[in-house]
């Protein structure tokens, strides 16, 4: 029971990083892929109608994450403070800047609501790389599942860290990527051109930066991703567009079950002593909760999966990013 | 301040801003709805413009609740992780639930509404606004059963080893009476702050533009207020006397009653000590607090010494008062300015029946009227939440308890100023954007084609 919640938990997650992923990489790329206001309204509205409901993803997993592992939610969410306050208040600024960019007066206006949005995405793709990075190291649990310490450091301290710093720049090229493949997917014009031979010069240069990586430390996890973005690469200078966005979300969905799984049944590993870690047993709600949530994780949540498809499937028609003469 | 004072006035700053923006989604939701099921009956021109000019309305606001709502989601475990932790059997499913069951249906079908006019068939995209419509209801069902766990415990059992509560039954848990009683109060008021928006963009424009839809907006827009304000009343006249039973502290501490009165009376208005005590003026209407809490002008209402004595001898030692001139006021002020709305929006209708012109002065103040139900709701939560004090859950946690207990000082402050600068500035952005879109003329709409018969310029390419 607790281990199908953990999958399930783990789902919801999964599901936020992969479709929330390339709407950050999105934000980001727009300055880049857009060179004038036309063009970046094209690269944004890629995404304008499906951003919000995979942001619900994010409620979903911490809801779910709440629900199922009380104990898990709290040690994280106190013990990382403040990184998780700078993340929530990038967030709000994203979806208004994406929100209100159309609804403006003028290029001003967008102009401005596109700096917001590049900026914005870009702090929340580090932060959460770092975060998850933060997640394979562990925290400084003590016996009752919290972080002590003085000040800011308290919960900051964690992000001065080596694990912080790679799962930050990893995520910066995941989102980079992922945003490439989907703006090549979704667009027609010049804008996708760029997005396809932005998306083939990441995989290439991701790839030979995770072979260096990879047989520098030995990290088996560094040479399966060198593999698959060779694969991307590959894809994506021969056009197999669609392929080349499924293999980068394969990717970023592997990175998030690593992540998680990375100690096994300890959830949250504790960094001062091994007894203090949380484990799946440890952190669970109770069998009555848990019962509550699967019966309406498993109505509710297909139908969800078929609604959305469904969204994506009605404005499945590219953007069109070309001029259109006067 | 110390940590706690901190992170409670951080935990009201967010929840009282993120509820600025619920109301107005819950109420646009329902109106764009209504105009759109109107547009598609009638046919006529301007309920389809009215309807995409409260879709936009809705659809800027929508963003702010979402991103300010997300907030809501990850603070119980951010400053309040001991209450997430001894409580999250109970409260967790129903933020998990809500998120699942609600928040899906109305973040996705907002969209494929919006973007939706030319792709979907006419009766399916009507449907999808319903869907946003009924989604918001669900949500805030569903989010006010949490609130009312607060307010009155059910449906758990403690656990005496390790502490933590246990969810008993949801569906008791939902159907809390507090939650019943609370939940329609909550959508009247809601009713009343899109409604008011609604008429002052309707009046504004009216007298700008003078196009006749505006009349139209301001017409529906003044009902919804009036609507909203005589259903606030009743409901709220029920769930005072819930709350008299469950909690009799925050209706003694809504009237100021130190000694326990039978035949109560309730002050309109009353001048205190500065200490914040009995009053030495106060301006009464006999017997109405007794009928207020209890439906009957000669019952006893239970004063604030004597459940004082009452609570100390039942949790320990202790203060069980909560602030009484916040208490006190806020509960006046939620009625005061909730009329007030009301009745403008009442004056409103009866000085332009039969499309006579609104007097100068009434469409000079009019566009100012949403301030009205913004502040009674807020004021109405404030008195809520600050009343139960000092417990989180009545009876069974208190605030002091539910802290995060590594937090500290420093930490809160600085989130706490983020908070505000970052929420300052969306609001001053929202604002703005709402006043530029009620500007715009009303878009003439190209007339819809059927989904089918796009033109086939490009190839149809799945996403998935």
């Amino acid at each position: 029971m607790i281990t199908v919640w953990f999958a399930l938990v783990v789902l919801c997650w999964v599901l936020f990083f992969v479709l929330e992923g390339f709407d950050f990489g999105v934000g980001l790329l727009a300055p880049v892929l857009g060179r004038d206001d036309h063009e970046r309204g094209a690269v944004v509205r890629t995404v304008g109608p499906f951003w919000d409901g995979n942001e619900v993803w994010l409620v979903a997993a911490i809801g779910v994450t709440f629900a199922a592992f009380p104990a898990w939610y709290a040690a994280l969410l106190s013990g990382l403070y403040l990184p998780m306050a700078a993340l929530l208040l990038l967030l709000a600024v994203r979806g208004v800047a994406l929100e209100f960019r159309g609804k403006g007066d003028g290029p001003r206006w967008r102009r401005r609501c596109d700096a917001a949005l590049a900026a914005s995405s870009a702090g929340i793709v580090l932060l959460w790389g770092a975060v998850l990075g933060v997640l394979t190291h562990g925290l400084a649990l003590g016996p009752d599942g919290q972080v002590t310490g003085t000040g800011v450091g308290r919960s900051t301290a964690p992000l001065l860290s080596w694990a912080a710093l790679a799962g930050a720049g990893a995520a910066l090229f995941a989102a980079l990527l992922i945003g490439a493949t989907f703006v090549t997917l979704r667009t027609t014009g010049p804008v996708h051109q760029r997005a396809r031979r932005l998306g083939g010069t990441l995989a290439t240069g991701g790839a030979a930066a995770l072979v260096a990586v990879g047989s520098g430390t030995g990290s088996r996890p560094a040479l399966v991703a060198a593999v698959l973005c060779v694969g991307i690469a590959m894809l994506a200078r021969s056009g197999r567009e669609a392929l080349a966005f499924g293999g980068t979300a394969l990717g970023v969905a592997g990175a998030v079950v690593a992540v998680f799984t990375a100690h096994g049944d300890v959830v949250l590993r504790s960094t001062l002593d091994p007894a203090w870690s949380l484990t799946m047993a440890g952190a669970a709600a109770t069998d009555s909760a848990l019962r509550l949530i699967s019966v309406a994780g498993v109505v509710v949540l297909p139908g969800v999966l078929v609604y959305q498809a469904f969204s994506y499937w009605v404005f499945r028609r590219r953007v069109a990013s070309e001029r259109v003469a006067s | 301040m110390d940590v706690l004072d901190l992170t409670r006035l951080q935990f009201a700053v967010v929840t009282i801003y993120h509820y600025f923006f619920v109301p107005l989604s819950i109420s646009l939701a329902g109106a764009a709805a209504g105009l759109h099921l109107a547009w598609l009956r009638t046919g006529k021109q301007s309920h389809r413009q009215l309807t995409e000019l409260v879709g936009k309305l809705l659809i800027v606001t929508f963003a702010v609740g979402v991103v300010t709502g997300l907030v809501q989601e990850f603070q119980f475990g951010m400053g309040w992780s001991a209450f997430a932790r001894f409580y999250g059997d109970v409260f967790g499913p129903t933020l998990a639930i809500e998120g699942m069951l609600a928040f899906f249906l109305e973040a996705t079908f907002l969209a494929l509404w919006y973007f939706g006019w030319d792709r979907l068939p006419r009766k399916l995209h009507a449907a999808t606004i319903v869907v946003v419509a009924v989604g918001t209801v669900l949500s805030a069902f569903i989010i006010l059963a949490a609130n009312s766990f607060m307010q009155n415990p059910v449906a758990y059992s403690l656990d005496p080893a390790t502490g933590r509560a246990h969810l008993d039954d949801f569906g008791a848990l939902l159907l809390n009476k507090v939650n019943l009683a609370a939940f329609p109060h909550t959508l009247a008021g809601a009713a009343m702050a899109g409604g008011s928006l609604l008429l002052a963009i309707g009046v504004w424009r009216l007298r700008a533009a003078g196009e006749a839809a505006f009349r139209t907006l301001a017409w529906l827009g003044a009902w919804l207020t009036l609507t909203g304000g005589a259903l606030t009343a009743l409901t709220g006249d029920h769930l005072g006397k819930v709350i008299t039973q469950v909690q009799p502290m925050k209706m003694a501490a809504a009237e100021a009653l130190y000694a326990t009165t039978t035949g109560a009376p309730f002050s309109v208005f009353a001048l205190g000590g500065p200490d914040g005590g009995r009053p030495f003026f106060s301006l009464e209407i006999p017997w109405l607090l007794s009928v207020l809490a209890k439906g009957d002008p000669n019952a006893t209402v239970q004063g604030i010494d004597d459940l004082q004595a009452q609570y100390a001898a039942q949790y320990g030692p202790g203060s069980y008062i909560p602030m009484i001139p916040v208490a006190f006021w806020s509960f006046r002020l939620m009625i005061g300015i909730g009329m007030l709305a009301a009745a403008v929006a009442a004056y409103y209708l009866w000085s332009t029946r039969g499309n006579r012109p609104a007097h100068r002065l009434l469409v000079r103040f009019l566009p100012l009227i949403p301030i009205l139900p913004a502040a009674a709701n807020t004021f109405g939560w404030v008195f809520t939440e600050t009343a139960r004090q000092p417990w989180l859950a009545f009876g069974i946690s208190r605030v002091a308890d539910g802290i995060s207990p590594g937090l500290t000082r420093a930490e809160v402050l600085v989130s706490l100023i983020g908070f505000a600068v970052v929420y300052g500035i969306l609001a001053a952005v929202w604002l703005r954007l709402i006043r530029h879109l009620s500007r715009q003329p009303l878009a003439v709409p190209a007339p819809l084609t059927p989904a089918d018969e796009q033109p086939a310029e490009r190839e149809p390419v799945p996403v998935y």
